[in-house]
């Protein structure tokens, strides 16, 4: 049995996960945390929430995202990524930055036009 | 002569004038100090937001686009780079800009949505030399995210509120290292998902029930000493801790910016530090209404922008109808175990079928009960798996129960269950 606190929404569940019974998981308070604490054990995931550089806008930082969760490990390969990306103003929100980061099948959007 | 001004062009705002808009108005504006909309969700870049309302999980930017996105299709007006000096009791509402110079503007209703401040309180009683690279966690966040500056290499950070635990992830990504998070409670103030994704992912460890006892640095930052806290919360000698570090960052907690409230004559409440309202958000002066962070401290913007929803609709109703029948007034007060609550006042006139009461508790509760008295009598009593000060708690009274109360006040008291 392992613990894992499922961080999918604020409630925080103590999920307990059974790697001998199939990653039988206990203690979620909704189904989301059924298959969150199955992953978190066999393969943890992350969102990367960041900024990129950006000139002629109101702000010389733009946010972005992950559009879809992405293996933690690679979280500082992702991080590394958004050092060479360059905007110009204006980019709209949800602009694709970079497609396919580090090989996943997630891409690195804009959260907001600027 | 606007029928309604909207106070803050933050999440609670811009939800506030949407609604009241939907709800009939047409001559609505909301006076933001910022260069743009949003509030502090400009600056949260993380994502987390907007899980009970869009089920969708959103980064702040995002959040606030969508409500931007609605009031594009509206005639709302804005105007940016507009401080708001003061509001009167007659609803003049005195703001001053580059643009236009200084105005006093006439208001139907207001609405007063100017959010938080980061205290800096904890900084002020901290003994040691007044060294460069100590920030509150929000301005590093607003320095990190938006204009693009690092403010340290080696952080220590003081407080486990959510601002604080997002700036130790932030740091770590950007190359920084995070030493560790200390907190001189027993317990963290941040939601838990966020000790284990923002501190646990990264191996940052968190000192419950530790302090800050010595900052020592000539210019900048070079060493700070933690201790242990007894449970009077006073450093226990012998268990000090070195850190070398060039950076602090505070998240100790916020403070509603309530200064034109009180100019105002508004009465206010000292356990939230916010406007006392009544059960459609309207303060005591009829036709100024209060929402989001301003009245009490949230820490998901779902309810920020809930709670300013009923703002929004509750002053286009008095615009159109003028002030709501009260009939007979129940107050709230706080018993044990409660820090606030909100509203403080239901006008039993203006409740339709329920009343929504928004509060925290003080500590840490198990398996328990929300118990709402009347004297003696046991209006309602709701359970509850576990309480924590860092999540706020919503019970939702029924008009008929509320009908029973003998008295005309109402206590909101935590009970732990009893164990068998
Ligand atoms: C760092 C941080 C992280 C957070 N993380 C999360 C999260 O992960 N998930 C979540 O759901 N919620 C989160 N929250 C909570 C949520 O963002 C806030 O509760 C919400 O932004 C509050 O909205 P508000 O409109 O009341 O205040 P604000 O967003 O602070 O907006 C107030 C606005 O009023 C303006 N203003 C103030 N005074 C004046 C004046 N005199 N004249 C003109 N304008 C004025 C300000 O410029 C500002 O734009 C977080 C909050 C913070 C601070
Ligand atoms: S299991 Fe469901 S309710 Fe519990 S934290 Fe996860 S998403 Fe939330």
């Amino acid at each position: 049995m392992k613990e894992v606190i499922c961080i999918c929404c604020p409630k925080g569940c103590h999920l307990q996960v059974d790697e001998e019974h199939d990653y039988k998981v206990t203690g979620n308070g909704c189904p989301n945390g059924l298959a969150y604490g199955k992953e978190e054990i066999t393969n943890p995931t992350r969102i990367v929430t960041s900024t990129v550089r950006v000139t002629g806008g109101i702000h010389p930082r733009c946010p972005v995202k992950t559009d879809k969760a992405v293996p933690k490990k690679l979280v500082p390969a992702v991080m590394e990524a958004l050092n060479d990306i360059d905007l110009k103003a204006p980019a709209a929100g949800g602009a694709v930055v970079i497609e396919h980061v580090c090989g996943t099948d997630a891409n690195i959007v804009t959260t907001r036009s600027i | 002569m606007y029928d309604l001004v909207v106070i803050g062009g933050g999440p609670a705002g811009l939800a506030a004038a949407y609604q009241a808009y939907q709800h009939g108005l047409r001559n609505i504006l909301i006076l933001e100090r910022d260069k743009e909309l949003g509030g502090i969700l400009n600056q949260c870049i993380h994502n987390g937001f907007g899980l009970h309302r869009f089920g969708e999980q959103l980064t702040g930017p995002e959040y606030a686009g969508r409500f931007i996105k609605m009031l594009n299709d509206t005639n709302v007006q804005v105007s940016l780079d507009t401080m708001v000096l003061d509001v009167t009791p007659d609803k003049k509402v005195h703001c001053v800009s580059k643009k236009e110079g200084y105005r006093i503007i006439d208001a139907k209703s207001v609405i007063l949505c100017m959010g938080c401040r980061e205290r800096t309180r904890g900084a002020i009683g901290i003994p040691g030399t007044r060294p460069a690279g100590i920030y509150t966690a929000g301005t590093a966040q607003r320095y990190a995210n938006i204009e693009g500056y690092m403010v340290g290499k080696r952080v220590l950070i003081l407080g486990s509120g959510d601002i604080g635990l997002i700036m130790a992830r932030r740091m770590t990504l950007e190359g920084a290292k995070v030493l560790a998070c200390v907190e001189l409670m027993p317990y963290s103030s941040g939601l838990t998902r966020n000790i284990v994704q923002c501190l646990q992912d990264f191996n940052i460890p968190l000192y419950l029930s530790h302090t800050i006892t010595d900052i020592q640095g000539n210019g900048r930052v070079e060493k700070v000493i933690v201790a242990k806290v007894g449970p009077d919360r006073k450093p226990i000698p012998g268990t000090e801790m070195e850190f070398d570090c060039d950076t602090i960052l505070l998240s100790v907690g916020l403070i509603p910016e309530n200064e034109l409230t009180r100019q105002a004559g508004i009465e206010m409440d000292p356990h939230t530090k916010g406007a006392v309202v009544y059960e459609n958000m309207e303060t005591s002066i009829p036709g100024v209404f209060a929402s989001g962070n301003v009245v009490q401290v949230h820490d998901l913007v779902d309810f920020v922008s809930g709670e300013s929803e009923l703002a929004g609709a509750s002053a286009a109703e008095y615009v159109e109808k003028g002030e709501p029948e009260s009939g007979r007034v129940l107050n709230l007060q706080v018993g044990d175990g409660v820090g606030y609550t909100v509203p403080q006042r239901v006008r039993m006139g203006n409740v339709d079928k329920n009343v929504t009461v928004s509060f925290r508790v003080r500590r840490i509760y198990g398996t328990s009960s929300i118990v709402v008295k009347s004297g003696d009598t046991v209006v309602a009593r709701f359970k509850r798996e576990r309480m924590t000060p860092g999540e706020m708690e919503h019970i939702t009274l029924p008009r008929v129960l509320l009908e029973k109360a003998p008295q005309d006040t109402l206590t909101v008291q935590a009970e732990e269950a009893q164990k068998s």
